[in-house]
């Protein structure tokens, strides 16, 4: 199963490698990994998603909580949580096409962050269907370029975490 | 006061403690060696081979519980660590490895010997660190001693560039360290271990499994007294042999891939294993699927990763060994009622002595060739047991297990996960000079111990009269017998060929040298070597090269489909020699 997992790590060189090597070491895969400071300049934290059975997921956070610059694990994937990933794709579409387009965009509350005669660059935010949804649509248009954020993710208020 | 980096590292050495250095200096490190030349605090070792600078320091540790310190220069001095570091990693030993690293602005530059040994080391250590700034040094050393003996202790390396141990700053001694990310639990949760009470309360052939995780916690008293008192059978990984004395009548030895038929059997058998400190190597489990069919598992180990890693546990205890094993006794004593369970316990400790009685650890002696396992008997018999012994990898480590009976924890100081050829000789040396009246053995193969053998000269200027018994079989005797065995005795690549005369090696660097070739000879060689208090002594033993490591449990295999030597041997020889 997939599972998203939320990792406060020590904001020190070296523990994203931590953290890519225990991966690989351990043969673990990530589908996705974002990394960022938090408010606390001292504390970064990464999303990771990861697929695996209950023992390996275990073994991941285990893992994770045993190396000494990480502060907290929290699978969010056992608790109610929202998730988010951006991207920004790059069409050309037809001369004829390019309303649908726009149209398209807006149904998906996208933005136009930059146009030139030829193309379109939409910013799009959403969970992972939406975005796969959107995709899906806008492909027959001729996408040029294509660049996600990975997936950030937040437990909602007043449900219970796990360790 | 302003110190230079080097003098803040001496100093901090010195307030952990620290009494002994293994080390080998290179250019990087001049700064640090210069302040050591007149220290009379602390003493340098100075080693042939910086990995073994490592295993010294490695063998050290497990024989005092106190970490083990290591220092090398930048480049090949570094990466010539790693497998000492990667042995006590795999093996949980305190090491705190101190490298060079070529000055700040140079790394990166692929300057003369830089090597990223912070990279190299990542997953071999329990935490490293590249010291960037003098002003930070004082407190990563404290933190690594701290990280190194706390919780499930294990290597911490150290990168020094050369420019920080230059440097000047104030220095100031941290009194305190505390890490938000790193709190190991030692309490045992409660409930949990009630329920474990419970569960032995009821079980009718339990056996408990001890590993090193006892002789870390320094708990073998408290399991001792469990196991007594509870009446339970009680087995040893490799690491653990010692957990309890190994002549106790609890004792069924070792289990696993090389472990007493009783001890697998009773494993198979039972219905609940009380596992103690151990991480369920595959050389212990067998073909996992069948480990222990009818068992409930009770699991106690302070790193939570080692719990349902490799088998299903029924009841998980996060914690200290001691401190569990001393509430589980406590929390037992209220729970048993003895009238109720003694009679269980004994049917089943009778059925365990009736497999001790069938099988029995054996091998068959002769008298007119050395058998290896004669040897390590011998070498117990005429040490009383009362001896340090370190073991190299090959059939010599499994018969220095089965055939020498540890009867205290840091007695045995064996590479057990990593399976370190050249780890004994060192690693005896070191215990040595922690220990310095005491007799330290290491029991090696004639393959191993060739990987080491350069320390033979630093045993001989520091006057360590390490002992060294060579099982001499002219063989990588351990992949020999797999050959046999599993590949149609195609012995490709492990017949050694040229094998040197141990004995003018080890004159040649001013040791003593010895040899036996008949059996009658094997005692008189101990006793010499026994004497001998100022300089090593290799004892070449050429022995039986047939000879096998039996009980085996081919890879792959349930622990209880044991190929067992006697079947094959008794053909042969009606002199089969049982070990009590
Ligand atoms: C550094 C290292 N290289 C290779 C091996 C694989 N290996 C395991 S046992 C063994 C043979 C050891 O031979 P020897 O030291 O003569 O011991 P014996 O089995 O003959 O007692 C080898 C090559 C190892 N464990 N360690
Ligand atoms: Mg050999």
């Amino acid at each position: 199963m997939r599972h998203t997992i939320s990792v406060l790590v020590e904001n020190k060189f070296g523990v994203l490698s931590r953290v890519a090597g225990l991966f690989s070491g351990r043969g673990y895969n990530i589908e996705s990994l974002s990394v960022d400071e938090t408010i606390d300049p001292n504390i970064s934290l990464m999303t990771i998603v990861t697929t695996g059975d209950d023992l390996i997921i275990e073994q991941i956070t285990k893992q994770l909580n045993k190396l000494i610059d990480v502060i907290k694990v929290v699978d969010l994937t056992e608790v109610d949580h929202v998730e988010r990933e951006m991207i920004l794709v790059k069409i050309a579409p037809k001369q004829q096409d390019k309303a649908e387009a726009l149209r398209l965009a807006e149904i998906f509350r996208g933005r136009v962050v930059d146009s030139s005669p030829k193309t379109y660059t939409f910013e799009i935010t959403g969970d992972e269907k939406k975005i796969a949804a959107f995709v899906e649509l806008i492909k027959p248009f001729g996408i040029k370029e294509f660049v996600r954020t990975g997936k950030i993710a937040i437990a909602r208020e007043g449900v219970k975490k796990t360790r | 006061m302003r110190m230079s980096g080097a003098e803040i590292l001496i100093e901090c050495l010195k307030r952990e403690g620290v009494k002994h250095i293994f080390g080998y200096p290179g250019g990087v490190v001049l700064n640090i060696f210069d302040l050591l030349y007149d220290n009379e605090d602390l003493q340098v070792i100075l080693t042939r081979h910086e990995q073994g600078a490592v295993h010294a320091a490695d063998g050290y540790a497990r024989s005092t519980g106190r970490p083990g310190v290591a220092l090398v220069t930048s480049g090949p001095g570094a990466t010539n660590t790693v497998t000492g570091v990667a042995t006590a990693y795999m093996d949980s030993v305190p090491l705190i490895v101190l490298t060079g690293q070529v000055s700040t602005g140079l790394i990166g530059n692929d300057a003369f010997q830089e090597a990223d040994i912070v990279g190299i080391t990542r997953p071999c250590t329990k935490h490293n660190y590249l010291v960037k700034d003098v002003k930070d040094l004082a407190r990563t050393l404290r933190e690594a001693f701290y990280i190194a003996t706390t919780g499930r202790p294990g290597p911490v390396l150290i990168d020094l560039p050369k420019d920080v141990t230059s440097d000047k700053t104030t220095f100031k001694w941290p009194e305190h360290v505390s890490l938000r990310s790193y709190n190991p639990t030692y309490e045992g949760n409660k409930w949990m271990i009630k329920q474990a009470a419970r569960t032995i309360h009821k079980a009718k052939k339990a056996v408990i499994i001890a590993g090193g995780g006892v002789v870390l916690s320094n708990a073998s008293k408290e399991l001792r007294e469990l196991a007594e008192y509870a009446r339970l059978p009680v087995t040893m990984t490799l690491m653990g042999l010692g957990d309890i004395p190994g002549t106790h009548e609890l004792s069924l030895g070792m289990l696993g891939m090389h472990g007493t038929y009783y001890a697998n059997k009773a494993i198979q058998e039972s219905d609940l294993l009380v596992a103690v400190g151990i991480r369920f190597d595959d050389r212990v489990t067998g073909r996992v699927k069948d480990f222990a069919p009818h068992a409930k598992i009770i699991h106690i180990d302070i790193d939570p990763t080692s719990i349902r890693k490799n088998v299903r546990v029924d009841i998980p205890i996060v914690g200290d060994a001691k401190r569990i094993l001393k509430s589980l006794l406590s929390e037992l004593k209220e729970e048993e009622d003895r009238a109720q369970w003694e009679p269980v316990r004994k049917a089943w400790l009778k059925q365990i002595g009736q497999w001790k009685k069938e099988h029995p650890l054996s091998y068959a002696y002769s008298d007119t060739v050395i058998k290896p396992q004669f040897v390590v008997e011998k070498l117990y018999e005429l040490t009383k047991g009362n001896a340090i012994i370190s073991t190299e990898v090959g059939q010599n480590q499994m018969w220095a297990a089965q055939f020498f009976k540890y009867d205290k924890p840091r007695t045995l100081l064996t590479s057990g996960g990593l399976g370190t050829m050249g780890y004994g000789f060192p690693a005896a040396m070191g215990a040595q000079l922690a220990h310095p009246g005491k007799t330290v053995i290491d029991i090696a193969g004639d393959g191993s111990i060739q990987m080491n053998i350069q320390e033979l000269a630093t045993c001989v200027l520091y006057k360590l009269p390490v002992k060294v018994a060579i099982l001499n079989n002219q063989y990588l005797g351990m992949v020999r017998q797999w050959q046999e065995l599993f590949f149609k005795e195609r012995y490709s690549c492990s017949h050694l060929d040229t094998v040197p005369d141990f004995v003018k090696v080890a004159e040649g660097y001013g040791a003593v040298g010895l040899r036996a070739v008949k059996p009658s000879e094997v005692e008189p060689v101990i006793k010499a070597a026994l004497k001998v208090k100022d300089r090593p002594v290799f004892m070449d033993f050429v022995v039986d090269w047939r000879e096998k490591v039996f009980p085996m449990v081919p890879a792959g295999a349930a622990i209880d489909e044991m190929i067992l030597g006697e079947e094959a041997e008794e053909k042969k020889t009606k002199k089969l020699r049982a070990v009590k």
